[in-house]
């Protein structure tokens, strides 16, 4: 059994909710059509059909198109060694779908990862909450309309952002002499 | 006479209760809460086990761990988002800095990819592929011996440290004379590799491998059976297979466990269908499985590293002048004195260096099994010199994400063992 | 002593005495032993590993001792990217250190940011502590390390000790 024979089994058990397979580079995808089945379909495909590892759960921003939002499921399966992807789309004003940390819990991670840089929601998710940004963070930062050296942010007792700057420095340390606090940047005045 | 007298020492919290009485507490409730209070304990982001920025908020009951929330993002540096401003030839630096101990097995994952997608991955010359191989699996030897050195180290044997360190500089020796840095290497290229061996590489290469295989055998007689080591890692930290599985684990961790799953096996890339090799498996899923998993994944490096040296195409020094690039003027940069005298090279080389090469719309994953597990790249192009996004599947936040289920019930002082059996890089987890 | 030289050994008059300068005895005493507070975050942090071990020894400037205590360390070498979300801990951390105390800002990104120039990226941890000597390198090579400790050790030399003791407690007359 092969990546396209699975495929055609899904799609014979779901019908019109998946369109594809489409096959690129040896790669066979399927698309979903109703992003809020996602997690039958996934469901279904570990199962019955085996597909017990998923490898890698990404998000894409299709800036400027509708939907927006583009979730790929990479999915395996370490006894037949098929690998399969599933694609969901997700417009902006929704920006949610049912989470499939049900299914595999490796999802878990994964998409509070995508929540956190894309800001897609996840109905189900039992902790969604931000992982490698702080909380209080208020920009997604994957997002195509954030830019690359980011946005100032404050806040205070957690952390701080400036602009990454493309010209001029920071400050030098003042040679020897003066303790660390007197030597500090900030405290430097222009008398001393 | 003497008088045999019991000891009373009576119920603790009995007596606490009692005490509480007795200082006039509103209600005993209060009393009852510090009792079983637990301690929340931030084992803080700068901590001395070598992991990296990883920072874990440990609940403990007594020494018991109730609860753990790892807490990552100390180190994310945007390594996604740069890549869709980067052309494909400019983001293999940052591919390097991913998994920092084994730099050279991301950068051939990462030119995998691109190939995948470009459509000649398993067009490239034999004896790049080779060469690849002998990247990859030095890199497997040497994050194999830092990971078993920081985890001895961690857990106390300091020798063992000292011992893999030395070997690893061998390999930064190697790494400097092949690519020009001790680590960071940034050695291949989108259809090849920056520049073939250098004269006299193969023969040391050749003395290093005898070399390491006396000093994994050292380690061996330290560590293996000795008495504190097998306490240490024996049954901490067992994973099942199903929730290993689950959990999206990969690489040795996975292997730890019992499930046989290689991608150099399930499915081959480069050469290795041609080379043979053993996966080792372990059968608990406990530290000290995955110590020996990774013990043994180191010999049979040594073992693939052997086989290429016996057969690269051209030989040590290549006199044949075997390729080592695909021969395609719109991927792999011209050389030199073509774009000084012929036009089209020349053209080749503005657009490769200032555009990045073309490559067609779509989508590829490509997995490549690293040192810690499956390093995958998730590309989506919509043509041009740069992806339009670009995922990086790391192992080691994959590995990470089964803590909060793992560590509850393992004593405090196991903690060390089990971070350190699991060999995460913070670089590749955060990006 | 009023001459310039910072230390006086007359043998043959007084035997194994030597005339120096507290300033320059106490920074003598300081320089030759150092204790790291390796601040080990990235790729860094692995070459100031290596820099410990048995090939680069940097046991023989006496640094062998790299305490992840701040309170009894002495130089923090901040090695590898420092991001916005680990700037916090890291002010206090270096809060944490008694004086007298330095910063080495070890490879391109605690110096300037590096190659990161990007939304989560500090651009140089000289944004929020005082940093004494830069060493570049992407990781910079073990060498290069020990070339900074050099050039503390040289900065430590200059220390006048006992002139800001002077000046920040006037009261006392001589010391």
């Amino acid at each position: 059994m092969n990546a396209l024979d699975f495929a055609n089994q899904l799609k014979g058990k779901f019908g019109d909710l998946l369109s594809g397979p489409t096959e690129f580079r040896g790669e066979v995808c399927l698309t979903v059509v109703d992003a809020g089945k996602v997690a039958e379909v996934c469901a279904f495909a570990k199962q019955e059909l085996g597909f017990n590892l998923l490898v890698d759960l990404s998000s894409v921003d299709n800036y400027g198109e509708d939907p927006r939002w583009t979730l790929v499921y990479e999915l395996y399966g370490i006894t037949h060694a098929a690998h399969l992807r599933l694609k969901a789309n997700v417009s902006e004003e929704k920006s949610e779908l049912p989470t499939v940390s049900g299914v595999w819990r490796t999802a878990d991670w994964h998409e509070r990862e995508i929540y956190d840089m894309m800001g897609i929601r996840f109905q189900g998710h039992p902790d969604l909450r931000r992982i490698l940004m702080w909380e209080g963070y208020p920009y997604f930062p994957l997002r195509k309309d954030f830019p690359l050296a980011g946005r100032p942010t404050e806040l205070p007792e957690i952390a701080f952002t400036k602009t990454a700057p493309i010209e001029g420095g920071p400050f030098v340390t003042a040679p020897g002499g003066r303790d660390a606090i007197e030597r500090e940047p900030r405290v430097r005045t222009t008398e001393n | 006479m003497s008088e045999v007298q019991e000891i009373q020492i009576g119920d603790s919290s009995a007596q606490a209760a009692a005490a509480g009485k007795a200082l006039s507490r509103p209600d005993g409730e209060e009393l009852q809460d510090m009792q079983g209070e637990k301690m929340v304990l931030n084992m803080g982001p700068s901590h001395p086990s070598t992991h990296g920025v990883l920072r874990i908020i440990l609940e403990l009951d007594g020494e018991v761990i109730s609860k753990a929330v790892p807490d990552i993002g100390y180190l994310h540096r945007g390594d996604e988002k740069i890549a869709e401003n980067m052309t494909w030839t400019q983001f293999i630096p940052y591919t390097d800095r991913l998994d920092y101990l084994a730099p050279l097995a991301n950068n051939v994952a990462y030119a995998l990819a691109v190939e995948k997608l470009l459509g000649i991955h398993d067009k490239l010359p034999p004896r790049c592929q080779y060469i690849r191989v002998i990247c990859a699996e030095l890199a497997r030897i040497s994050s194999h011996l830092l990971g078993v050195g920081c985890f001895a180290m961690d857990v106390g044997a300091m020798t063992v440290f000292l011992l893999t360190f030395t070997e690893r500089e061998k390999v930064y020796n190697l790494c400097e004379s092949l690519t020009g840095a001790r680590f960071t290497t940034s050695y291949t290229r989108i259809g090849g590799v920056s520049r073939d061996t250098p004269p006299g590489w193969c023969e040391s290469v050749r003395n290093f491998l005898n070399e390491v295989v006396v000093s994994i055998a050292e380690v061996e007689t330290m560590l293996t059976r000795n008495r504190i080591w097998v306490d240490r890692t024996r049954d901490v930290g067992v994973i099942s297979k199903e929730t290993a599985i689950d959990y999206g684990l990969t690489g040795p961790n996975l292997r730890g466990s019992g499930v046989e799953y290689d991608l150099r096996k399930a499915h081959p890339y480069l050469c290795y269908k041609d080379l043979q090799f053993d996966v080792p498996v372990g059968s608990v899923g406990d530290c000290y499985d995955r110590y020996l998993v990774r013990m043994e994944e180191m010999r049979q490096s040594v073992r693939l590293v052997h086989q290429c040296l016996d057969k690269i195409p051209g030989g040590y020094e290549n006199q044949a002048k075997e390729p080592v690039n695909v021969a395609d003027g719109k991927i792999v940069l011209p050389p030199k004195n073509r774009v000084m005298t012929s036009m089209e090279e020349l053209i080749h080389q503005f657009m490769l260096v200032t555009q990045g090469m073309n490559c067609p719309a779509g989508e590829v994953y490509f997995g490549h099994e690293n040192p810690k597990g499956e390093l995958g790249f998730y590309i989506n192009s919509r043509g041009g010199g740069a992806p339009y996004r670009l995922k990086i599947r790391s192992p080691s936040f994959v590995n990470l994400s089964i803590l909060p289920h793992l560590l509850p019930g393992h004593l405090m002082s196991d903690t060390v063992a089990i971070l350190g059996s699991f060999d995460f890089v913070m670089g590749e987890c955060d990006r | 002593m009023q001459t310039q030289t910072e230390i006086g050994y007359d043998r043959k008059i007084e035997g194994d005495v030597i005339h120096t300068r507290v300033d320059s005895a106490i920074n003598w005493f300081r320089k030759n032993s150092i204790w790291p507070m390796p601040m080990g975050l990235a790729c860094c942090a692995i070459e100031l590993m290596a820099t410990g071990s048995s090939r680069f020894d940097i046991s023989r400037f006496g640094m062998e001792v790299m305490r992840f205590s701040p309170r009894q360390s002495d130089v923090m070498i901040v090695a590898g990217t420092v991001t916005y979300k680990m700037a916090m801990s890291l002010r206090r951390i270096y809060e944490q250190m008694a004086e007298p105390k330095w910063v080495i800002a070890m490879g391109a990104c605690a110096s300037t940011g590096g190659m990161y120039r990007s939304y989560s990226v500090l651009q140089g941890v000289d944004n929020i502590v005082p940093v004494d000597v830069y060493v570049a390198g992407c990781p910079p090579r073990p060498e290069a390390l020990l070339d900074a400790l050099m050039k503390l050790q040289d900065k430590v030399q200059r220390e006048p000790f006992l002139a800001t003791l002077k000046k920040t407690a006037p009261a006392q007359a001589s010391v």
